[in-house]
């Protein structure tokens, strides 16, 4: 039996067919998660009051959330600096991620590798250059020389370091997001699809086993829901990380202890 | 007759690459359910001992599955592949 599942890969353009910019289902659902970021802000900060209500309580704390549970918990208190970056990573991962359960959606947009390699390698562009700015040519001397170690241990401490470093960090971060979409898409896709076979088109006998598929579509649902938090909260943590590293250097663990002392938590954001 | 060997060749090397994609994510699926499991534990065990620290520990447990789960899931993506 000859499955072709190649053609569930090509997706026939809606519009600008064939040129660069062609409108398909991925782009356009990209495009409306990219709106709905936007939007999502935009809406929570105009009209701004002093005790906020409604969409700009839920702007705001969704942008505190990432400033101070992932930026300067990781970063210290100047990480407050990259918060904005951060915000724009979660919540953007985070909305396209959620088009995974939207009913008539169900396709998340991170399931493509286009997106969540872009995204790891904007991540990457970004502590790199943060890197090189900091500390000029001698980062990628610091990265492959740690100190505090005897020299014998370089010889296999450095490639190890400057491959994990450069070339394995954005990739796994890629992977990550990919896999767990993907994954998760999946197993949706075999539940439901078992559903719709057993229970509309099987014999009698066949029905309750549809209505068994049906249930454990619904609890993937709630679990793919907590998946798709964490991966946009891993992502940004773990970008939030290599951004620290990048200005710190290696003796980050040491350093952070003394600079914890008094990280600035803010509960609301001043007025602006 | 040739024609009907060579195509029981060509099955059989698709039927050995999607056999090995399989145990490929079996294997996978062992070192991560392992390395999961520690880290619950011992995120459950710190979380008893000291609860005051709760919130900074299960933040570390979350980022410590995802770690984990994404080599699982590599082997999950390369059952596709192969």
């Amino acid at each position: 039996m000859e499955l072709d599942v190649f053609h569930l890969f090509l997706w026939e353009p809606i519009a600008f067919g064939g040129t660069f910019f062609e409108l398909n289902r991925v782009v356009l659902l990209m495009y409306i998660s990219a709106l709905v970021t936007v939007g999502f802000f935009w809406l929570g900060t105009r009209r701004q009051q002093l005790v906020p209500k409604g969409m700009q309580f839920a702007a705001e704390t969704g942008y505190l959330f990432v400033r101070n549970n992932i930026a300067i918990d990781i970063m210290g208190p100047k990480g407050a600096q990259y918060a904005p970056f951060l915000t724009c990573f979660f919540f953007f991962i985070f909305f396209s991620n959620l088009l995974e359960i939207l009913p008539f959606v169900n396709f998340p947009v991170t399931s493509r590798m286009a997106i969540p390699a872009v995204l790891a390698l904007t991540s990457w562009v970004v502590y790199v250059f943060i890197g090189f700015k900091r500390h000029g040519f001698s980062y990628v001397k610091d990265i492959a020389f740690p100190p505090g170690v005897p020299w014998w241990v370089y010889i296999i401490l450095t490639p190890i370091e400057l491959l994990s470093t450069f070339i394995i960090r954005p990739f796994t971060l890629a992977i990550r997001l990919l896999a767990n979409m993907l994954a998760g898409h999946v197993l949706l896709t075999i539940f439901f699809l078992f559903t719709e076979e057993l229970l509309l088109h099987g014999t009698l006998l066949q029905k309750p086993i549809g209505v068994l598929t049906f249930l454990v579509a619904i609890l993937l649902i709630v679990f793919e829901f907590m998946v798709i938090v964490i991966q946009a909260y891993i992502f940004t943590t773990l970008t939030a990380f290599y951004i620290a590293e990048a200005v710190e250097g290696h003796g980050e663990e040491e350093h952070a202890q003394e600079e914890h002392a008094e990280p600035i938590r803010e509960t609301e954001l001043a007025p602006a | 007759m040739i024609e009907l060997a060579q195509e029981a060749q060509a099955s059989t090397g698709d039927g050995l690459a999607t056999l090995a994609g399989g145990i490929a994510f079996g294997l996978a699926a062992t070192g991560a359910a392992i390395g999961i499991g520690n880290i619950f534990a011992n995120a459950i065990q710190a979380m008893a001992r000291q609860p005051e620290t709760a919130g900074q520990t299960r933040t570390t447990m979350f980022i410590g599955f995802a770690l984990i789960e994404a080599l699982a899931l590599i082997g999950f993506v390369l059952t596709f592949i192969l």
